[in-house]
């Protein structure tokens, strides 16, 4: 559907944009016409659009406020399909061809909304906190009133597809980081580009200049932009500072650290076209300079939501900036100098100004005879007070009041306009200050808060600190650079006559009649907070400033209440007889702007979530099928099917592989830690709890180590290399903990051993086989040492060679069968594993997974720490006693612990065999042991399931499990209810199912 | 987000390659066995946790994986001094 | 009790706005501090004011003042993801939650104010096989104590959640879950405004600006606190000033075994409504929710160091934006409104401390960690009887200081989580 206005309200002449370039663009489905270098928000406006969203509760049309950050009611649905993004601002969308664009809300159109008309009649049933205060009854009805209060729920749509982007993120150092780049960023970081530091400055907008983008001032006798664009080359030249537009730096964290986000190419559509999208840069500054200028304030007049009451500085920045005057008959309504402006902008480009109407009674000075001069006139000591207009703007109320600005003091009148221009004063932008922690301060002398103390390296230039004049800004600017560098000195600005006569401080604009009962007036706009709503939440006892914030849902916007905080706590203040100060503000959090999930996420999506370790076998497990599982970061073969194979049936052949013959596992992600030093043995002595004293070079030993807490933490088996030199072994998942576990013992409370700890996990590959015809298979590939049972014995390990590879073979077994691991420097691990596949070929030798290691190791009765324990078990309660040295001279990691009442009980959860009653059964892994098969619930639990497997060498199904007292319980009979409603019987007996005399692994 | 003088490498470096490792300044008792059992679980678990200055120990995890401590204020987060283990902190909070 | 003057209804809605909502009674009174109270409660959050409810309630100990320092509220009650459920491991542990679920069925009527709880269900997602064991155990532990629990497998996930990614070829790819499709979420200032308006009905003085500088002890035993408004004396002192614990028990010279950290969670912008449900994942970091204003409301990770500065680090936002776009990538393109940070007492075994102290008189609600909100009207509830009558109520026994002393601790690590 084509319906190609023409640009109403575009001027002939002037403004940032490029008449040459026009684009074409599609809102709610028509298509439009701007210009290079527009906004979407004034590509509207130049079209003469109104109405561009519908407010969240009671569904009024609202129109563009304001013209950048702070606006708060030009929410769109951005693009379509994949590409749409929800609730981009308009204001801060920069314009580019084929851009679609709708309005988020509004049934059946943004222009006629059913909605409002069910909020004009339940409006008044609907006062702040009304929720609270109904849908109550009866109590099963809420989750129905919810679905239909959801409906109203949100703005825009997320899109129904995965991102077609990606992001990414630059971490950046700078010695001055320069936020903002209007007069007092461009001041500050020119000042400090020419001392040599390295500087970054970063702007939100999409050029360098800030409100002199808007002005038509000058500086040191050149025209502003003149100025800006001499300044902008200058630093640009510059190697050592970076200049980074369209960035908005949205968090200030301790330790001035920033976090900007730049927005690469969204101007040009919705999608990068190569690269990404959007990057965020992570910023360390030594120091920072705050330059990030001041918001205009609306006034809370009735019916100021209409669609045509806008900032008065937007209007200006419209018509110098895009080339566009949002309206035909204006009212400017003012508190101060700042509506003189725009009212001679407005007249400049040849539209009517109906009236400024300022609310001092005594206004005067350069603007003011300006004013005058023009011809324009001027109501002083007058208000607009009301709005009216169906859709929009088309009369304006207008009525003296008194100079306390409380109260109507005459007769009103209506006058006939389609914009209402809206200058209240201005805001600080104090936002990022508050992110550290610092409270802002209200300053009485310009009306607004500024920064307050903090304890950031932070320096503060131009409108942030309530100096709004140009040359102010430049002044500071300059000083400000010049004080981060050091320099003694600082540039000099000259700029025309800026004086001003003094504000009023005015928010809350009277009415005929009282609050409560004229018409809404309008606080925070996104969230329809009004005057009425913050006076009801006060008379209700809501008067901490947050309880307000909470309570009427003032500046949770999207916006976080740039225009509507501020007269919000001005309202409450004198709601309750209290000065803005004691009120005090809620306090601003990041993000200054919204930020897109995708960018905060970065490049850690994907297969980047967290880095995925892989063994120098990996590959061969991948061809041969493998099912991988992951175990901490590794990925682990769980298990090799073969063919149509299920699960079982591999883990079925694997385990009767090894039982029978022998099987291969990849063993080499268990942690491996090579201690080193004359008192590694004292070392080995205080962290595990058996004895290490005398162990002698050539033999292993299991350990089993403790928190202090008496609890089991990790174990594995420690080979002696030599007196001084130790390779501990750990768990897969545990090994990162048990190396920082063992250095911060060795570093903080005994630094008196000298011990050298080196992770060598990823140095090694292990090939661990087991079976019977093991030792067959190691003779094949090695012949330099002696591999008999009497010479190579059970828990040693010996260096060797082994397919002509220098390796470390050591007898030790997690299935109870002969078992040897073969330890290689990872680059031969593949290798090595593919050397002995092939020569273990004619005694069938099979590669298993974790899955048929675990099968394997539970016949045996042997833990694995995190799945039969919990960090609730002692080794007592694990039934390792034996490994618990009674006699050490150091009281080692954790043994106090064991004394305490509760872990020294008879009556605790022990680890013991589970045999099921029906041996078909396997009793799932969780199921909860109860001594009785009648349920009842609640049910009183013995413990649970840990490990539970089919035996296929025992041909029934074992498990182990916690259970209160287990050990005195050996032969009873425990049931464990499911939730199909089935309860399964087992017996409870040893852990040890299979060879329990260990007669196969010593072999 | 903190950054973080290591005093073994002598550089500033940014949070995310220190862990925390707690109070500082926790001595194991040297004969636990002597202990009652509330003196052992004070040692175990009990922490002074103040609002303000704090004795802390980091560790250097992804950088030269030393222990040290920081004194650090844990309202407004300012580090005031970083120091080997073994070291006493100058930055106490009591008037000298 | 309420008095049908003050009720709240569509009645009286309807009644307010034929006077424009100009006679709306105060939700509470302002009082000022009486010289003494039976029983003070420190500390105005959720907790707190749930406590004083029930003590004037159930115990009918009506002399109380709860004494807050800022408003009420305004700590953990105001920063939390709002989540409520009581699938725990332990007896201990999910019996005092589930004691709490159960009060949060019918809370809004028994305060007459909609507190908004809303049971729209509670998945756990598991990622690796020990992840699905866990899940299994603490599911069978759960139904035999008589709580809603299920174990879901992932086309079930998906069933419930269309929109979360159920590929099995992520980095670590859902493989069930559990469900607990009586928890959810609730409106939580309006919790703590509830039990305010509730307690000040029943005649307790709730006392905002009111900070707690030392608590009075006197030969072993409690005679009242010094506050910024002067002494005001009490035979029973009750603290629940989470994210401060430790710093008022130092008042009483009493150490506890807590740590302050910093625990974060941010929303989005307000989107039309996509999850109906809550998802947490402990392995990949994330929570998330749709609040009825339509922020995905996340939960963020703790931060390592003590902190009580209730902001934390970016990089912690950063990770759990990564998992959020891992499990919902169609959530790339929303936007991150506002982030912030609340401040959790973290326990060795991640399980609450309610209890008498070594002082008389002087009671201890803390540590409840990353998971207090869902525990407000349960642990108000035990902590009313654990005051009035000194003497742990039967489901908070076990939750007493001394546990850290004979080692009967209660590790809810694994089903605690972190942020939530």
């Amino acid at each position: 559907m084509t319906n190609r206005l023409d640009q109403c309200n575009r001027m002939a002449e002037g403004g940032r944009i490029d008449r040459s370039q026009p684009l074409t663009f599609t809102w709610n489905g028509k298509d439009y016409q701007g210009y290079q270098g527009d906004t979407l928000a004034s590509a509207m406006l130049a079209n003469g659009i109104k109405v561009v969203g519908r407010s969240f509760k009671y569904a009024r049309p609202r129109g563009i406020l304001g013209h950048g950050a702070e606006e708060a009611n030009a929410l769109m649905q951005l693009g379509e399909g994949k590409e749409t993004i929800p609730n981009p601002r308009a204001t801060q969308i920069e314009l580019f061809a084929g851009l679609t664009a709708k309005a988020t809300n509004g049934w059946p159109s943004v222009d006629f909304d059913l909605m409002h008309w069910l909020g004009k009649l339940g409006g008044k049933m609907m006062p702040v906190g009304f929720y609270y205060k109904t849908f109550m009854w009866p109590e099963k009805m809420w989750m129905t009133y919810e679905k239909f209060i959801r409906k109203a729920a949100g703005f825009g749509h997320a899109s129904a597809h995965p991102d077609p982007d990606i992001y990414d993120k630059l971490n950046q150092h700078c010695d001055v980081m320069v936020v903002g780049a209007g007069p007092a960023g461009l001041a500050a970081a020119l000042e400090a580009g020419r001392s040599g530091k390295r500087v970054i400055i970063a702007d939100e907008q999409n050029e360098f200049g800030g409100s002199l983008l808007a002005t038509k001032e000058s500086i040191n006798g050149q025209s502003a932009i003149t100025w800006v664009e001499q300044v902008t080359a200058e630093l640009a030249a510059m190697d050592n500072v970076q200049c980074l537009s369209r960035t908005c730096v949205f968090g200030y964290f301790d330790h001035n650290f920033l976090a900007a986000l730049e927005r690469r190419t969204d101007h040009q559509g919705m999608t990068a076209t190569s690269g990404s999208r959007q990057r965020i840069h992570r910023i360390r500054a030594h120091k920072v300079v705050l330059a990030t200028g001041a918001i205009e304030r609306p006034l809370v007049f009735a019916n100021n939501d209409l669609p045509g009451v806008m900032l008065s500085s937007s209007v200006a920045t419209y018509i110098n900036r895009y080339g566009v005057v949002p309206g035909n008959r204006c009212v400017v309504m003012t508190t101060n100098d700042s509506g003189y402006q725009t009212a001679l902008d407005i007249n400049g480009a040849g539209r009517t100004v109906v009236a400024i109407v300022d609310t001092r009674q005594q206004p005067s000075g350069r603007l003011f005879e300006a004013a005058q001069a023009a011809g324009i006139t001027i109501k002083t000591g007058h208000a607009v007070i009301e709005a009216r207009g169906s859709n929009q703007v088309s009369n304006a109320l207008i009525a003296p009041i008194d100079a306390s600005g409380e109260n109507v003091t005459g007769e009103t009148v209506t006058v006939s306009c389609d914009l209402i221009a809206v200058a209240g004063g201005w805001s600080p932008v104090v936002h990022l200050t508050c992110h550290t922690g610092s409270r802002p301060k209200w300053d009485e002398t310009i009306a607004g808060f500024v920064p307050g103390d903090s304890d950031q390296d932070q320096y503060l230039a131009g409108a942030i600190t309530g100096e709004y004049t140009t040359l102010g800004a430049l002044q500071a600017g300059a000083k400000m650079g010049a004080l981060v560098t050091a320099s003694e000195t600082s540039t000099s600005y000259a700029c025309e006559d800026e004086s001003v006569c003094p504000p009023q401080a005015l928010y809350l604009v009277p009415h005929t009649k009282s609050v409560s009962r004229a018409p809404k007036q309008f606080v925070d706009f996104q969230n329809d907070v009004t005057a009425a709503g913050i006076a009801l939440a006060n008379r209700e006892g809501f008067e901490s400033i947050e309880h307000v914030k909470r309570y009427t849902a003032l500046g949770f916007g999207t916006d976080q209440g740039k225009t509507g905080n501020i007269n919000g706590m001005a309202i409450t203040a004198k709601n309750l007889g209290k000065t803005i100060a004691e009120t005090g503000t809620t306090i601003f959090r990041p993000a200054y702007t919204p930020v897109t999930f995708g960018a905060l996420g970065g490049r850690d999506i994907g297969e980047l979530l967290d880095p995925a370790r892989h063994t120098a076998m990996h590959v061969w497990h991948q061809q041969h099928g493998a099912e991988f599982e992951n175990v901490g970061q590794w990925k682990r073969p769980w298990y090799y099917p073969k063919g149509n194979e299920t699960m079982q049936e591999a883990v079925n052949r694997e385990c009767l592989a090894v039982r029978n013959s022998v099987g291969m596992l990849d063993a080499s992600t268990l942690g491996k830690i090579d201690i080193q030093g004359p008192d590694a043995r004292e070392f080995l002595n205080r962290v595990y709890t058996n004895a290490w004293s005398k162990l002698a070079p050539g033999k292993c030993r299991y350990g089993l180590m403790l928190k202090e807490d008496g609890m089991v933490f990790d174990d594995g088996v420690t080979a002696c290399i030599d007196d001084n030199h130790f390779l501990m072994t750990t768990t897969s998942g545990g090994a990162a903990g048990v190396l920082s576990w063992l250095e911060l013992w060795l570093q903080t409370e005994w630094p008196e051993l000298e011990v050298y700890l080196t992770s060598v996990t990823d140095h090694w590959a292990t090939c661990s086989f087991s079976g019977p015809n093991a030792r067959n298979l190691l003779a094949k590939l090695c012949d330099d040492i002696d591999l008999s049972a009497e010479a190579f014995k059970f828990m040693d390990w010996r260096n060797a060679t082994v397919a002509g590879v220098k390796a470390r073979i050591f007898r030790i077994s997690f299935t109870g069968e002969l078992a040897f691991e073969v330890n290689v420097p990872a680059n031969k691990g593949l290798y090595m594993w593919q050397q002995i596949m092939a020569a273990g070929e004619e005694f069938g030798i099979t590669p298993y997974g974790t899955e048929s290691m675990h099968v394997l190791r539970a016949e045996k009765g042997y833990i694995i720490v995190g799945q039969d324990t919990d960090g609730s078990l002692t080794p007592q309660d694990c039934g390792m006693d034996w490994i618990v040295a009674k006699n050490k001279d150091f009281s080692f990691l954790g043994q106090r612990s064991f004394s305490r009442p509760d872990t020294s009980r008879e009556d605790r959860k022990h680890l013991v065999g589970l045999k099921p009653k029906d041996p078909t059964v396997v009793i799932p892994e969780g199921a909860q042991i109860v001594p009785h098969a009648e349920v009842t619930i609640p049910m009183p639990m013995l413990g649970h399931v840990t490990s539970s497997y089919w035996s296929a060498c025992l041909g029934h199904g074992i498990a182990l499990g916690t259970v209160k007292s287990g050990n005195h319980r050996m032969g009873e009979t425990v049931y464990c209810p499911l939730a199909d409603g089935r309860v399964l019987a087992a017996e409870i007996c040893s852990p040890v199912f299979y060879d329990p005399q260990g007669e196969r692994h010593h072999d | 987000m903190l950054h973080i003088y290591c005093p073994y490498c002598e550089e500033m470096r940014e949070e995310e390659e220190f862990s925390y490792s707690g109070e500082a300044h926790i001595v194991r008792p040297k004969d636990p066995k002597s202990l009652t059992d509330d003196e052992w679980g004070d040692y175990l678990f009990f922490r002074t946790n103040p609002r303000g200055l704090h004795h802390e120990m980091w560790h250097h995890s992804a950088g030269c994986r030393r222990y040290f401590n920081v004194t650090r204020d844990t309202s407004t987060y300012r580090i005031y001094e970083t120091y080997k283990i073994g070291e006493k902190p100058i930055v106490t909070g009591e008037k000298s | 009790m309420v008095d049908p003057m003050t009720k709240y209804s569509g009645f009286s809605l309807f009644k307010h706005a034929l006077k424009h909502h100009e006679d709306w009674q105060k939700t509470w009174r302002s009082p000022r501090p009486k010289k003494s109270y039976d029983v003070i409660i420190v500390g105005g959050g959720g907790h707190g004011l749930a406590t004083a409810y029930y003590l004037a309630k159930e115990h009918g100990i009506t002399n109380v003042a709860v004494l807050e320092k800022g408003y009420l509220g305004g700590g953990n009650t105001a920063r939390n993801t709002t989540i409520v459920r009581s699938n725990y491991l332990w007896d201990e542990s999910s019996k005092l939650y589930d004691h709490a679920l159960d009060l949060w069925y019918g809370l809004s009527q028994e305060l007459n104010y909609n507190v908004m709880f809303s049971s729209r269900g509670v998945l756990n997602l598991g990622h690796n096989l020990q992840d699905m064991r866990d899940i299994e155990r603490r599911v069978n532990a759960n139904r035999l104590n008589g709580i809603d629990a299920a174990v879901l497998n992932t086309q079930e996930v998906k069933e419930i959640v269309p929109i979360i990614n159920d590929s099995a070829d992520i980095r670590y790819p859902i493989l069930g879950a559990s469900w607990q499709k009586t928890g959810g979420v609730a409106r939580h200032d309006a919790v703590a405004w509830g039990f305010a308006r509730g307690a000040d009905q029943l005649g307790v003085d709730l006392i905002q600006q009111c900070e707690v500088t030392d608590i009075v002890v006197e030969q072993g035993a409690v005679t009242g606190v010094q506050t910024n408004q002067g002494f005001i004396g009490a035979k029973k002192v009750g603290c629940v000033t989470a994210g401060n614990s430790g710093v008022v028990a130092a008042m009483a010279d009493i150490r506890l075994p807590v740590e302050s950290h910093p625990l974060q969670a941010l929303v989005s912008e307000p989107i039309k409504p996509i999850i109906d449900t809550v998802v947490m994942s402990n392995a990949v970091h994330a929570y998330v929710s749709q609040s009825d204003k339509g922020d995905l409301v996340i939960g963020a990770g703790i931060d390592a160091y003590n902190g009580y500065g209730q902001r934390g680090s970016m990089h912690i936002i950063e990770h759990t934006l990564s998992a959020i776009c891992e499990l919902f990538p169609m959530f790339s393109r929303v936007r991150m409104n506002r982030t912030w940070g609340g401040i959790v007492d973290t326990c060795p075994d991640a399980c609450p401390i309610i209890s008498k102290t070594s002082v008389n008189g002087l009671y201890f609600n803390c540590g409840w960690g990353t998971g207090g909100f869902k525990a407000t009207p349960g642990s108000g509830h035990v902590f009313a009887h654990t005051v009035a009558h000194d003497d742990p109520h039967p489901l908070a026994a076990p939750f007493s200081i001394d546990r850290f002393n004979t080692g009967h601790l209660i590790d809810e690590h694994g089903a605690a989580g972190v942020a939530h």
